[in-house]
């Protein structure tokens, strides 16, 4: 049996710099992780994009890939951060 | 599917608004550890705790990571120790070594508070109940985790007037054993009227007799966002302020539902409540008072409070409970003095009296919570503070608790400090006129006529 959609959601926020997505990208690539959809917005000049993202695939556990994406941010000066998607869906669904 | 926006709403509370899951309290019975050997009946007791909490911390770490949601505390509840203790323990002394027991296992697991040093007495006192809450002094001055309630009363029994004078005296010698750190003892005593099986939150938590082995409770928290939420509907009416307060409630229970079904799934132990309580801590912006000046008062403790408090508890139940499946414990908003900056100021500004918040006690979840008063104060006159908060329980049908701290050594004007959650309080003054006569009494009240429902 094919194993279920492990659906997370990757917020990144920060200031606006060439390369932002590429970098997330690529350590999502380079991890097995299959982004599903992204959406992107500049508030008061600061980058905010979300990502859907499946993480059955993923060939790190959860917590590590968290971690991971976290230091990527640091080093190109934007806050990541991966949440599971059930916390949404709890809060803004019926 | 799910948008930036909805996304970015629910980072901002738990980044800005101080969102978060004040606590998992894993609530595990001992009544298969009573022996009548006090030796083995705390090698039991200690062997209980750590192997069913044994992953207790690791999972509420592990359920922060996943959602990036704060859990503040974990916790432990445990059957009330009067009951699990009076096979074995013939003497105070012999309880308190059981207090000791619960301490160790406490910190083995990694929790920092272990509540459940209790006895429920609301009719009367067994030998083994008033050992129990003789031993509560000594057991809360040597040990540094555990917290102890007495409930003394109940709709159903009415109050057991022998307990609320004994009660005023060890509240007077808990505060002088613990004198050294401001009377901080006390700060871990609770006495309930009415007191919920299924409470997560401390010092009055204890896992009561008719739950299961081990069960998972959740207290959500959530001032804060409650206040942002309702800076949006400034000046508009009472219907408006409602409704924002429900879909902001029910948002908030959600999280909590979501991390108590996460964390009984992963640990193997069935769910048992979420307590949609509003619980505040010292932190700025994490406070009822202030949700209460945001409802239009210059400050908690103004005309109009108990008014104000009324419509938040009960539109805190309103949009929680269709949130959860299970709701339980006290849900509602807590009041405590020392743990909430807004009602700090209130008293210090002179806006908020012990009576004032004894009004307010009639309408919210709690009761006097975390109120300093004058070392001083003659245990009659604390057991007529009990008794008071005890009869605005009975009556209403519902939860009051009474948890002061007689300062030793300090009066009113002077500030208490301690520390972390706790936060700090002012002294307040208390009403000095007499009620020996009425508490020496002896006996009980009898339950209300409105109790006989059969």
């Amino acid at each position: 049996m094919e194993k279920k959609a492990d659906r997370t959601i990757i917020t990144v926020v920060g200031k606006d710099t060439v390369g932002i997505i590429a970098r997330v990208c690529t350590y999502l690539a380079e991890n097995g992780i299959n982004v599903l959809d992204i959406s992107q917005t500049i508030v008061q000049g600061f980058f905010n994009m979300m990502m859907v993202v499946d993480m059955k695939g993923a060939s790190k556990p959860f917590g590590q890939c968290a971690k991971e994406l976290e230091q990527a941010g640091e080093e190109i000066g934007v806050s990541i951060k991966c949440q599971r998607e059930e916390i949404f869906n709890k809060m803004h669904r019926i | 599917m799910i948008n930036i926006w909805e996304v970015k709403e629910t980072n901002k509370m738990i980044e800005q608004e101080n969102l978060d899951v004040r606590t998992i309290t894993l609530g595990i019975s001992l009544l298969d550890c009573i022996d009548s050997d006090l030796q083995k009946l705390n090698e039991n007791i200690y062997n209980k705790i750590t192997r069913v909490a044994a992953g207790l911390v690791k999972t509420g770490e592990e359920i922060e990571r996943n959602y990036c949601i704060p859990i503040v505390n974990k916790r432990i509840s445990v059957t009330p120790i009067a009951l699990v203790g009076q096979a074995a323990c013939k003497t105070p002394k012999d309880f308190v070594e059981v207090a000791k027991t619960l301490d160790r296992a406490a910190k083995t697991v990694g929790v920092n508070f272990i509540g459940g040093y209790s006895a429920l007495v609301s009719k009367g006192m067994t030998k083994g109940d008033r050992d129990l809450i003789c031993s509560i002094p000594q057991a809360l001055s040597v040990t540094e985790r555990v917290c102890s309630s007495v409930n003394v009363g109940s709709t159903k029994t009415g109050i057991d007037m022998d307990a609320v004078k004994l009660m005023g005296e060890i509240i007077h010698k808990t505060a002088e054993a613990t004198k050294e750190n401001d009377s901080l003892g006390c700060a871990k005593l609770v006495v309930f009227c009415n007191a919920p099986d299924d409470n997560p939150f401390m010092a009055g938590a204890f896992h009561g007799v008719t739950e299961e082995d081990a069960i998972i409770n959740v207290g959500v928290s959530g001032p804060g966002v409650v206040k942002k939420a309702l800076e949006q509907v400034r000046g508009e009416n009472f219907e408006a302020l409602c409704e924002t307060i429900k879909k902001t409630a029910f948002k908030i229970t959600r999280v909590g539902q979501l991390v108590a079904q996460e964390a009984s799934r992963r640990m193997g132990v069935p769910f048992g409540i979420i307590d949609l309580s509003l619980a505040p801590t010292p932190a700025v912006g994490d406070s009822v008072a202030e949700i209460l000046e945001e409802i239009g008062l210059e400050y908690a403790g103004a005309p109009g409070t108990t008014a104000a408090l009324a419509l938040l508890n009960d539109q805190v139940k309103k949009g929680g409970i269709m949130a959860s499946s299970y709701v339980g414990g006290l849900s509602g908003a807590f009041i405590p003095v020392s743990e909430d900056q807004g009602m700090i100021d209130a008293v210090e500004a002179g806006a908020l009296t012990l009576e004032k918040l004894e009004a307010m006690t009639c309408v919210c979840s709690v009761g006097l919570d975390m109120v300093a008063i004058p070392g001083d104060v003659p245990p009659a006159t604390i057991s007529g503070i009990i008794a008071d908060e005890m009869a605005i329980g009975m009556v209403n049908q519902k939860t009051t608790a009474v948890r002061l701290i007689p300062v030793i050594g300090k009066g009113v004007g002077e500030t208490v400090e301690f520390g972390g959650l706790l936060g700090h309080a002012p002294v307040m003054p208390v009403n000095r006129h007499g009620c020996e006569g009425f508490i020496s009494r002896g006996g009980r009240i009898p339950a209300p006529i409105h109790s006989f429902k059969n």
